[in-house]
């Protein structure tokens, strides 16, 4: 991913580095956007009321639902989808250990948990604590095979590759820190 | 269904009855796998290599295409409104506001719509798979809390979602039956799938059970279900002149093609179904009103339509799994031996379809018993059409009669495991007909020592960690070989060297495109990245089901047929010139990327070479698989023991499931890679319904209270362990490749496993699914 | 979604200026707001942003700290003063919905998050007071399972969502307001309403009034604070009962303590019965199991959530028993 440095114009959502204008109707969800005005299709669809995580992607780096967000409130934002996590150079490691661990089946929740990963990975780092870390006054957070699957948590499997998911987020990030 | 197609239905299950025993009494040389699969042999080539799914890079980048990703020209949103009772008329409907907001280019209802046969309800043709057979607005009529009363379009989702909140409607409802126990007041039916009763008897059950030293008899229950596949139904619709064109969401793309043929008064030939990806189905994403409704609106408007359900519109208009209410009662001997086998209850379904849960279906061929009663009796009440979900009756039923096994070993005081092998049955129980292949105690033995079986403790509560109390618990999976008739691929070689197989299946995350890549390849004699696996459109040949665990059946036999007719034709093709002069097909097999004898392979000539000399660019074969007569010869079935390690809080009552095992004999395993993720996912999906799931359907008026996916709870990833997975890997010598099919097995067994488990650790049954914490204050 | 105008706050006096107008909203991180909207539950006729307001996290002169109401639920779980001084907080924020929503949620916004009991969601097919008030109960008959056991009346028995929430009222929080009138300040139990023959009333702000700050006082007792939470998965679910819990004890006495439980009533629900019952006695199993019984005599379940009074009675007991036995 190419980080472009300067800020996002105010009147424009930057998405995976090209700034869009925001949507005239401000109904339009960032998925939506997404979705329908760009045809991103990466980023999914499935609940629409936060409650699956499908639609994660990254908003200055954090990771959000983009169903409950209108896209108006990204003005002046930098948006990574799905789309921007590639490089010419190849799959981003994530994506590559999805595939070697079989971190999927159908292939619709993917999207999602993918990009959950990447925030959560910056979480981590950052030292932000969760509902399962035992000592919140660390500044140092392992990342447990419980640490991992509780902050995975916002993100549902129906096909229920969840042990494949976990290993290849734990390949790619818990492994490298530990 | 109508009193003529019962009786139509009673006729053909009676011919069937015929036929059967015709069948099972056949030489097994007649049989299909009379002959096993010379693929079965293969050991070392892309059969049972751990590869990963060719569609994996695709889906990593988002870049693989669902069915509302399909962005059309002059495209309109649809948006729904559903009925708020649950029986009745439409009294009043004023849609004005509606038609005026920005945006709406069409309001459709019952009075604008266009005249349309009712969906042909699946099972009653062979290529029918309508979820409900009601008329679909013709009328102001209500059947269902939730059923559509009005369709909007609009140039943007947000437009037509908006003037769907202008229409207003009041109803002149009618008395509806909602309550189950009203209804079974009112007496209960035989439950009838496919026409035949939902009912076994062998010996005098009754009697046997009465007189039995041992006794265990129970009721168990298990609610409603939703398949909550990650992807909502989707279809997107265009017309072109008469033809309908729909990207849709399926598992049937060729039976929905026909279907929506029928629907619109068309040849299936003018429908065309694609359905490259789905994002999950389960058996939810068959024909349903939706795309009917999608394809009527397009046809008034004029323009293409999206038609996305939302989540709660998933939930008010694709049926899910019914409830069920069960008695297991075994009788035995005080040395474990069964002597009587009865399982019972009762399964609603809706008028509008038929499909009473078949619960008893574990039962039939799991234990031996010289008596055994089976019963599913049904009644119908004014709800949503239920369906199949993964395993319909195996998951529910294998809850009641492993929990009553479990409970039987207590009774006994002998171990689970044991109990369960020595009541191995040595034929089909009720049919008599010899097993193809069953190694479920080499499954129970392999697992119960690599699961450390033996560290349990058979005292209930008498493990603890902290303030968890722990227990360990077992129960048997079981799911039936399928293949169903109308099977078809095609071949196609091409000078390159590349070979294409072509067959109207789906991919819904099992694995299939990657499976059948590598089954093809080793089958042609070519590597796997020469091979073209094509599926998922209603244009290509075969009519395949991905339902009943029988796609890897099905396509395997119908490549079997193509690829007897495409030796044939190289044979012609190859001519006198070549090192095959003179042979037969039976003499000649694919190997290294042509033709040799099979007993002399230096007696070869590539396909490259023949379609070269022959002056082709290709050659392409279809072939038609055989009826699937071997299901009738022998009994064929697929095993599992399950092994399950919970934690039950002593304060508040949760459970967490700390360690699971599944210890499969499903015959050959194609892509070990491929295959544990479909087992586990099938155990992740039997850990939702053992510990949360549960459809809340209001009994007060038919309305389902828990739409969404905050509501109704499926696992997380804190929810599910790491889960253990291992297999016989026997071939089974009448099914094609060996394989039996391993999509829905994960599922059964799994309610049991973890509530066995549960009583382990803390003394306490719980006959009642799904397994939530205020039961075990 | 009904139309509406949106635009954004730049400070605490657009924002004011902006949510004056008829039928305006505020927008916080939007997850509860946008959803209701969906759902037309919610049908505002105007928005005003308010997530670029200040989102500071501040030390309180003499003591304490004091939130902005556009700060996060992840940014205040993560502060450091948060996790060392007030860990109760930090635990009940992590206790709650997912790590995407907490990323977007703001303080502000979860305070004012309403029910989710399935009839107040459901629109189109079921009645309810708090959407249409005089119209009718159906949860009082129907699922109730998550539903109250305190304080709810024959209008509503709904719980309150949010596990925030339950953290702030252990804690004494102040919640400082500004509207038309000027600037106020209420103390956190004073926020939110019991539904009473008014459910659709749920705070007692008025209409344009905006959260700015939330108070947190210094409270040397809340360093030794938990939040427990039981539901019906491991994760990512509503509470059905949840405890939040300070202890101070003196010797084998409870000098001091602050509780209040979550997913009982139409709002967080600070235990004074117990309280009081535990102060100056015996910090022993026996004695938080006598208080806790203490403070449910009234309760008052329904078809479907009796089970939740002994739930609620035995976490409550662990809880103080787990803080009392790290006192020792």
């Amino acid at each position: 991913m190419t980080a472009d440095r300067t800020a996002a114009p105010a009147a424009a959502i930057r998405i995976n580095g090209v700034d869009y204008p925001v949507p005239a109707d401000p109904r339009v969800s960032l998925l939506d956007l997404l979705r329908e005005t760009l045809n991103l299709h990466g980023t999914k669809k499935g609940c629409n009321q936060g409650a699956c995580g499908a639609c994660t992607v990254l908003v200055d780096g954090e990771r959000i639902v983009s169903c409950l967000s209108l896209a108006v409130q990204h003005a002046g934002r930098s948006v990574t989808t799905i789309e921007g996590l590639a490089s010419e150079a190849g799959l981003h490691p994530l994506q590559q250990a999805f595939i070697e661990h079989d971190g999927f089946q159908c292939g619709y929740c993917t999207p999602g948990q993918i990009c959950s990963a990447i925030g959560m990975a910056s979480e981590l780092q950052r030292g932000v604590p969760s509902h399962v870390t035992p000592d919140l006054a660390a500044d140092h957070i392992a990342p447990t095979h419980d640490e991992i699957r509780e902050r995975m948590s916002g993100n549902l499997c129906r096909c229920g590759a969840h042990n494949g998911i976990i290993a290849a987020i734990r390949g790619t990030y818990a492994e490298a820190a530990e | 269904m109508s009193i003529v197609n019962e009786a139509k239905q009673a006729v053909r299950g009676a011919a069937m009855d015929v036929m059967e025993k015709a069948v099972a009494l056949a030489p097994d040389s007649w049989m299909p796998g009379g002959e096993p699969d010379p693929l079965i042999r293969a050991r070392h080539g892309s059969i049972g290599a751990s590869i990963p799914r060719i569609d994996g890079p695709l889906k990593v980048r988002g870049a693989a295409r669902f069915a509302a990703e399909f962005a059309l020209d002059g495209m309109l949103y649809a948006a729904l409104m559903f009925s708020t009772v649950p029986k009745g008329r439409i009294a009043t409907l004023d849609t004005a506001a509606a038609e005026a907001a920005p945006g709406v280019a069409l309001v459709m209802t019952h009075r604008n719509a266009p005249r349309m046969k009712p969906m042909p309800l699946f099972m009653t043709a062979e290529k029918a798979d309508g979820g409900d057979n009601l008329p679909i607005m013709q009328d102001d009529r209500i059947h269902w809390n939730g059923q559509p009363i009005a369709v909007v379009l609009a140039d943007t989702q947000e437009q037509a979602d908006h003037a769907v909140s202008l229409i207003s409607v009041t109803y002149e409802a009618e008395a509806a039956l909602t309550s189950l126990a009203t209804a079974k007041a009112k007496g209960t039916e035989p439950g009838l799938f496919l026409g035949q009763p939902l009912k076994a008897e062998k010996g005098d059950a009754d009697a046997a059970f009465v007189n039995a030293p041992v006794r265990v008899d129970r009721r168990y229950s298990t609610p409603r279900h939703n398949h909550n596949a990650i992807e909502p139904h989707a279809a997107t619709v265009a017309w072109q002149g008469d033809k309908l064109i729909v990207h849709d969401a399926s598992q049937a793309v060729q039976h929905t093609a026909w279907s929506l043929g029928d629907v619109f008064g068309i040849a299936e030939e003018q429908v065309h179904v694609t359905s490259p990806f789905v994002g999950g189905g389960f058996g939810g994403k068959c024909l349903w009103q939706h795309q009917v409704l999608g394809a009527a609106a397009s046809k008034l408007a004029g323009r293409p339509v999206r038609i996305a359900l939302s989540r709660e519109g998933v939930y008010r208009m694709i049926g899910g799994r019914t409830l069920t209410e069960q008695r297991f009662a075994i009788g035995a001997e005080p040395d474990g031996r069964f002597v009587a086998l009865i399982h019972t209850g009762v399964a609603p379904t809706s008028r509008q379809n038929a499909f009473p849960e078949p619960f008893i279906l574990p039962t039939m061929s799991s234990y031996g018993s010289p008596n055994i009663k089976l019963d599913v009796e049904t009644v119908h009440l004014d709800m949503l059409a239920n369906t199949f979900m993964r395993a319909p009756g195996e998951s529910v039923g294998t809850f009641a009669m492993e929990s009553a096994i479990d409970e039987m070993a207590v009774a006994l005081g002998i171990d689970p495991v044991e109990l369960r092998i020595l009541n191995q049955p040595t034929e089909d129980p009720l049919k008599g007909t010899p097993f193809s292949s069953r190694h479920i105690a080499e499954a129970w033995r392999a697992g119960a020592e690599r699961f450390g079986w033996s560290q349990r403790n058979p005292t209930a509560a008498s493990m603890r960690d902290g303030e968890w109390l722990v227990g360990m618990g077992c129960a048997t999976a079981t799911y039936p070989y399928h293949r169903m008739p109308g099977g078809a691929a095609r071949i196609t070689l091409t000078r390159d060297g590349g070979a294409r197989v072509e067959i109207a299946a789906h991919e819904m995350g099992m694995g299939t495109a990657t499976a059948h890549t590598q089954v093809a390849a080793e089958r042609l004699g070519l590597s796997r990245d020469q091979v073209t696996f094509a599926y998922g459109d209603s244009t290509l040949p075969g009519v395949v089901l991905a339902g009943g665990s029988q796609q890897t059946a099905s396509i395997g036999a119908s490549v079997i047929a193509a690829h007897h007719g495409l030796i044939k034709e190289l044979l012609k093709l190859a001519g006198n010139d070549s090192p095959l002069a003179g042979l037969s097909a039976d003499e000649v097999g694919t190997v290294n990327g042509g033709l040799a004898k099979l007993d002399d392979p230096s007696r070869h000539e590539s396909y490259v070479s023949i379609l070269t000399r022959s002056g082709r660019d290709h050659v392409a074969v279809e072939g038609s698989a055989s009826a699937p007569l071997e299901t009738m010869h022998w009994s064929m079935h697929s095993f599992g023991a399950l092994f399950c390690e919970v934690g039950v809080n002593s304060v508040t009552g949760e459970i967490r499931v700390r360690r699971f095992l599944g210890s499969y004999d499903c015959g050959r395993i194609l892509n070990p890679k491929t295959a544990a993720s479909q087992f586990r996912g099938g155990i992740i999906m039997g850990l939702g319904l053992a510990l949360m799931e549960e459809t809340q359907f209001d009994e007060r008026n038919g309305r389902v209270m828990n739409p969404s996916l905050s509501d109704y709870h499926v696992p997380v990833h804190l929810d599910v362990p790491e889960i253990d997975v291992i297999w016989t890997d026997i071939p089974d010598p009448r099914a094609p490749m060996g394989a039996r099919g391993i999509g829905e097995i994960g599922i059964t067994g799994v309610g049991a496993a973890v509530a066995n488990a549960v009583f382990n650790a803390t003394g306490k049954r719980i006959r009642d699914l799904p397994l939530t914490l205020d039961k075990l204050m | 979604m009904t139309p509406f105008d949106y635009s954004r706050a730049g400070d605490v006096a657009e924002a004011l200026r902006l949510g004056g107008a008829a039928q305006a909203k505020f927008l916080g991180g939007g997850t509860n707001l946008v959803d209701l909207m969906r759902e037309t539950i919610e049908r505002p006729a105007a928005l005003v942003d308010i997530t670029r307001l200040p989102a500071d996290i501040a030390e309180r002169e003499g003591g304490g700290l004091l939130i902005g109401a556009a700060v996060r639920n992840t940014a205040l779980a993560e502060h450091p003063a948060v996790r060392r001084r007030y860990p109760v907080l930090s635990r009940a924020i992590l206790a709650g919905a997912s790590a995407q929503i907490r990323n977007m949620a703001t303080v502000g916004g979860n305070l004012l998050q309403r029910t989710r009991c399935p009839y107040f969601y459901d629109d189109a097919g079921s009645r309810c007071n708090k959407r249409n008030p005089g119209q009718g109960c159906d949860a009082i008959d129907g699922f109730n399972r998550n539903h109250a056991i305190l304080g709810a009346s024959e209008a509503c028995v709904a719980t309150h969502p949010s596990d925030m929430c339950v953290a702030l009222a252990a804690l004494d929080a102040v919640v400082h307001v500004e509207g038309g009138h000027g600037k106020r300040q209420m103390p956190f139990g004073e926020l939110h309403r019991l539904p009473g023959d008014r459910p659709d009333q749920e705070t007692t702000l008025q209409p344009g009034e905006l959260i700015t700050v939330i108070e947190l006082p210094s409270q040397s007792i809340a360093a030794r604070s938990t939040y427990r939470k039981v539901r019906d998965r491991s994760s990512y679910a509503f509470a059905l009962v949840s405890v939040a819990a300070a202890l101070k004890l003196d010797g084998g006495k409870v000098k001091d303590v602050r509780l209040a439980l979550g997913g009982v009533a139409h709002k967080p629900w600070r235990a004074l019965k117990a309280e009081q019952a535990l102060r100056g006695g015996e910090a022993t199993a026996e004695a938080f199991r006598a208080a806790a019984e203490a403070e449910f005599t009234d309760a008052a379940p329904l078809r479907d959530n009796a089970f939740k009074i002994e739930l609620a009675k035995r976490t409550i007991t662990a809880v103080l028993a787990e803080l009392a036995g790290d006192a020792r």
